[in-house]
Formats: structure tokens, C-alpha cells, sequence
């Protein structure tokens, strides 16, 4: 544990270091914030629930998740700093556990610091909070899932926009897996069986369902589950690709 | 403290070490020599644990690096090679962060990083970004970080790569002062450095150790080891040469100017007292005399170099390498 927070503690200062971490957040703010006001039509739709915000997270990750994970290990595989990290007192799990959760809470911070919009809808009626606080604890889910899945993509590419290029198109995907776009490319020929758990692993239903207010502990599980399976795949992948 | 046994390392077919076994005690310093490529850093790597050995093992203090890897790490201070450091962190934040990882805290950490500070002298750029040091800070960086849990085993890649000269001469000190406490492997392909800092010297190429034995001893493989060469007043009469080259431990009487005279031995053995007795015995008035040690740079290249037919020195197997 002590290690994985040694770990955490540097990887976080470190996005603070570099103006990667303003730029992001400002970033994130401003187009969750325009996005919310003119896409979404905040105000013209009279009611007082933020699902016009929440319903283009999962746009804004596809796009910026992959920005903060592609530097995870690519980036010390190129310096060669991974030599030193891995040949230091710790285990494999700890050294991915601990840039996971570094990267992972600063997208909580990231997400954290769009209270405004909630104080907003708040003080202009009486919405739903705890679908709120679902919509931001699935929010944050999802961004944990990409995150794992750019941080596995990273630790195979030594090239940070590679990395970044992949992650996106493979988020991109696994948003709209079950929409008739990827739906479509499946039907007619792959059994009805295999359309389905590709539909089933649709980051769009999962999260959509939660900020509709329909709370399901089997959303969580898909996304906790998303997370475990390439965080482990992310490990052993280290492992493989370290020296190359 | 550090030992290897039967060590290999394959990438795909090409194999970059090869069945390389060793012991390192503590004492020790232990100089890696060869040429680029031959196989130095992926040893390193390998006992290091960051690389895994294809076939082998090796342990750092009874610790095997693949088995029990922490335990291996945690006597191990390891400076990979080029020094990798976080280059946005500072100095001072990259040693609290190593000196945390390492299990320290508070007040202990403090004297700990202040003690490896001070043995690497970085206190004047403890707070620049290291990405801004000059490349022998960024060394001795590295230095410090290897250096801060006071580690019993030692392996540093290159550790004066990129330091002016007054810098290799701390960071050999450096060594020094420490190599009585610890076991210690520095691999490097300056030859002075051997003889400035290291007990043993173990030469590799192509992957296979060619050669381990004290420096000395590997420069009394040259050629030249204990010739002796006299400058004399006048130029040597035939007969004194003649005497020279009747002396059984005499090889070969070399003349490379009128009153410079060169003294091979037979195998390198200690030939000073009978060519003095010689040249007193022929009057000869000598202005300089002096017993060659025989140079590393030489035997280097002899025992290192790749085997073909233009040199006719190192056809010879490297163990059976001797002077002719």
C-alpha cells in the first residue's frame, strides 16, 4: 500500500509539474460547459436535471482521457526512467496501480471542479441529487475504464501520439458499441450471440442508463470489471514490452 | 554478495550474454569492460532485475532477482545506464521520492538525502528542474539516488560518462571511500578508470567474460609488460646488442632510434636487473632506463578485437594469449 501511495503522490505532482494538468482541466471545464449551454440546450429545456451534461462525457473522454493516458508508460519507456522505476523495491502491480489512481483522481479533480453547473441547476429548481451524484460516480467510472485501456494501450507503444490515436479509436468504439453504427457492421453475418456482448460492452448504455436515474449495480460492475481486466492485461504487458 | 551463475539473455536468436557465472564480495570493485555491445549493460540489467534472464540465475545478496525480486532490489543501488532521472521533478523531489520508495521517512529521510547530497555534491542545483542540469549533475543525480539507502551492492552503468575530468575524479573517490563496505560493479569502457578504482576486472565480448583478473594482471598480458627501454649517451655498440639478444630471458632487442634501445622479455617476466648488469658490464652510459607496465589499451584491443586473419596476435585463444 505504502509503495503504491509513494508511487500515486509522484505520478500526481507530476501532472502538476508540466502545464499538462491546467490545460486539461481548463479545457475540460470550458467544453463541458459550452457543450452543456448550446448543444444541450440546458435552459430551453425547462428542466432541472443536468442530463444534457452528463450525456457528452463520454464524447469529451473519447477525446481527452487519451491525452492524459498516453504519456503513463510511454513516456518512461522513452527516457528510460522505467529502468529506474521497475529495478526500485517494488512490484509490478503497485508500479500500474499507482499511475492508474494518480491519473484516475485527476479526472475526479478534473470533474470535481464542474460544481458550478450543479450549484446552477440547484439553485434554479429542484433537481434529482441523488441521481447527481450517481451520474458523477459513473462519470468518473467511465473515465476510469478509458483510462485503464489507454494506460494498457501506453505501456505497448514507446510513440506518446500513437498511443494517443489508438486509445481514442478503441474508446470510440467501445462508446458506441451498441449503437446501430457498430450494430450495423455486425449484423447479417455474426451470430446474434456475439452482436449482443458487443452491444453489451457499450460504454454509451451503461452510462446512459445511470444518469437517466435507473441504478443498477450491474453497470458498476461492468465498468469496475472493464477496469480490473486491463489493468491486469496493463501488468503483464509492462512486463513484456519494459526493455524493448 | 552478487552472484551469477550461467547467465544468458536471448533476443530472439542473437545472444547477448552468454553463460556468464561470477561472485562479487564485498571489497570488491568490480570493473565490467568491453566493447560497445558486448553484452555489459544487459548483464547489468539482468542482475538488476529488470531484464529477466533467458536461462541462469543471479542473486543479490542470497536474494534471486527472479524469484524474489523486492528483496533483491532492496540491497541493490542500481545507476541504469544514461542516467535516467523524472526530468520535470527536482532534484531535492526526486530524492525524497527515491528515499520514500525506499521506506524512509520524517527526519530519516532528511539525513539520508542530505548525506547523498553531499557525497554527490548537488546541493548548489538541489532545486532546478533536473531536466535543466548540465549532464554530469544529471549523473550525479543518478549517483545520489543509487547511493541514498547506503545499499550493500553497488552497480553502476557508466558512472562517469559525461563528467569532465575533476568530476570522474570525485566520483572515483566516490568509490573508493565506499568500496571497502559494499560489493561493487562499474562497468565502463574507459580503461584508466579500471586501473584508477577497480580490484578485478573481468573483460567481456560477444557476450562470453574473456578474462577476469586484477588489473595488473591484465596489463602484464601486453606485450610490452616489463620490457625495458634505454635511452643511452652514444649510440650501443654491436656487441652489447649482441649480449642483449644472447640473454636467454631476452626475446627481442628492438632499435626504433640510434640511443633508444627496447628489451622484450620472454613472458613478460622481470628482465630490469640482468639488462643493468649487461649494460654496466659494457660500459655504457644510460640516460633513462625504464620497465614498461604494459598498456590496457593494448591488451584491450587484443583480446577484444574480432578474430580475422590480419591479426596475427589475436588468432590466439584469449586465455592462452601470451607475450611472444
Amino acid at each position: 500500500m505504502r509503495n503504491i501511495g509513494v508511487i500515486f503522490r509522484r505520478e500526481l505532482a507530476a501532472y502538476f509539474a508540466t502545464p499538462l494538468a491546467y490545460v486539461f482541466i481548463v479545457i475540460f471545464l470550458a467544453l463541458a460547459g459550452t457543450l452543456t449551454f448550446f448543444l444541450g440546450n440546458f435552459f430551453e429545456r425547462g428542466q432541472a436535471d443536468l442530463q444534457p451534461f452528463f450525456s457528452f462525457h463520454p464524447w469529451l473522454y473519447v477525446v481527452l482521457i487519451p491525452a492524459l493516458s498516453m504519456r503513463l508508460w510511454s513516456e518512461e519507456r522513452r527516457s528510460g526512467t522505467i529502468e529506474l522505476l521497475l529495478t526500485l523495491p517494488i512490484t509490478m502491480g503497485q508500479a500500474v496501480l499507482g499511475k492508474f489512481l494518480a491519473a484516475w483522481v485527476f479526472t475526479l479533480i478534473a470533474l470535481a471542479l464542474t460544481f458550478p453547473i450543479w450549484i446552477s441547476v440547484n439553485a434554479l429548481g429542484q433537481p434529482d441529487n441523488g441521481v447527481i451524484l450517481a451520474s458523477y460516480a459513473a462519470s468518473w467510472l467511465m473515465a476510469g475504464s478509458m483510462l485503464a485501456i489507454g494506460a494498457t494501450v501506453s505501456s505497448l507503444c514507446k510513440n506518446q501520439v500513437i498511443a494517443f490515436v489508438l486509445t481514442a479509436c478503441l474508446c470510440f468504439v467501445l462508446t458506441l458499441a451498441g449503437s446501430p453504427m457498430v450494430v450495423g457492421l455486425l449484423t447479417g453475418w455474426a451470430p446474434e450471440s456475439v452482436i449482443e456482448t458487443v452491444a453489451s460492452y457499450s460504454f454509451l448504455t451503461h452510462f446512459g442508463s445511470i444518469t437517466k436515474g435507473v441504478i443498477d449495480i450491474r453497470d458498476a460492475i461492468y465498468f469496475a470489471s472493464l477496469i480490473g481486466g486491463f489493468l491486469i492485461a496493463n501488468t503483464l504487458l509492462v512486463d513484456l514490452k519494459k526493455a524493448d | 554478495m552478487i552472484e551469477l551463475q550461467g547467465l544468458e539473455k536471448r533476443f530472439g536468436s542473437f545472444v547477448a550474454v552468454h553463460d556468464v557465472s561470477l561472485q562479487v564480495e564485498r571489497g570488491e570493485v568490480l570493473g565490467f569492460l568491453g566493447p560497445n555491445g558486448a553484452g555489459k549493460s544487459t548483464t547489468m540489467k539482468m542482475v538488476a532485475g529488470f531484464l529477466r534472464p533467458t536461462r541462469g540465475r543471479a542473486a543479490i545478496c542470497g536474494a534471486d532477482v527472479v524469484a524474489d525480486p523486492v528483496a533483491a532490489k532492496r540491497h541493490l543501488g542500481y545507476l541504469p545506464e544514461g542516467a535516467p532521472c523524472y526530468p520535470d521533478m527536482t532534484a531535492a523531489g526526486f530524492l525524497s521520492f527515491i528515499a520514500r520508495i525506499r521506506g524512509f521517512d520524517g527526519a530519516e529521510a532528511m539525513r539520508r538525502i542530505g548525506l547523498a547530497v553531499e557525497r554527490t555534491q548537488l546541493s548548489s542545483v538541489l532545486h532546478q528542474p533536473i531536466e535543466t542540469l548540465s549532464k554530469g549533475f544529471k549523473r550525479r543525480v543518478g549517483l545520489a539516488q543509487a547511493l541514498l539507502h547506503d545499499p550493500d551492492v553497488l552497480i553502476l552503468d557508466e558512472p562517469t560518462d559525461g563528467l569532465d575530468p575533476n568530476q570522474k575524479h570525485e566520483v572515483r573517490e566516490l568509490i573508493r571511500s565506499m568500496a571497502a563496505a559494499k560489493a561493487i560493479v562499474i562497468s565502463t569502457h574507459i580503461l584508466e578508470e579500471v586501473d584508477a578504482v577497480c580490484s578485478r576486472a573481468v573483460v567481456i565480448a560477444q557476450g562470453r567474460i574473456l578474462v577476469d583478473e586484477t588489473p595488473q594482471a591484465l596489463a602484464a598480458r601486453a606485450i610490452d609488460h616489463n620490457a625495458v627501454r634505454i635511452r643511452l649517451a652514444a649510440a650501443p655498440g654491436a656487441a652489447l646488442l649482441d649480449a642483449l639478444r644472447a640473454d636467454a630471458a631476452v626475446a627481442r632487442v628492438e632499435q626504433p632510434e640510434p640511443m633508444l634501445v627496447t628489451v622484450m622479455p620472454v613472458n613478460g617476466q622481470a628482465i630490469a636487473d640482468r639488462v643493468g648488469a649487461l649494460l654496466v658490464g659494457h660500459g655504457a652510459v644510460v640516460r633513462e632506463l625504464s620497465v614498461e607496465q604494459g598498456r590496457l589499451d593494448d591488451v584491450f584491443r587484443a583480446i577484444t578485437r574480432p578474430r580475422d586473419a590480419n591479426a596475427p596476435e589475436s588468432s590466439l585463444p584469449a586465455s592462452s594469449f601470451s607475450v611472444q
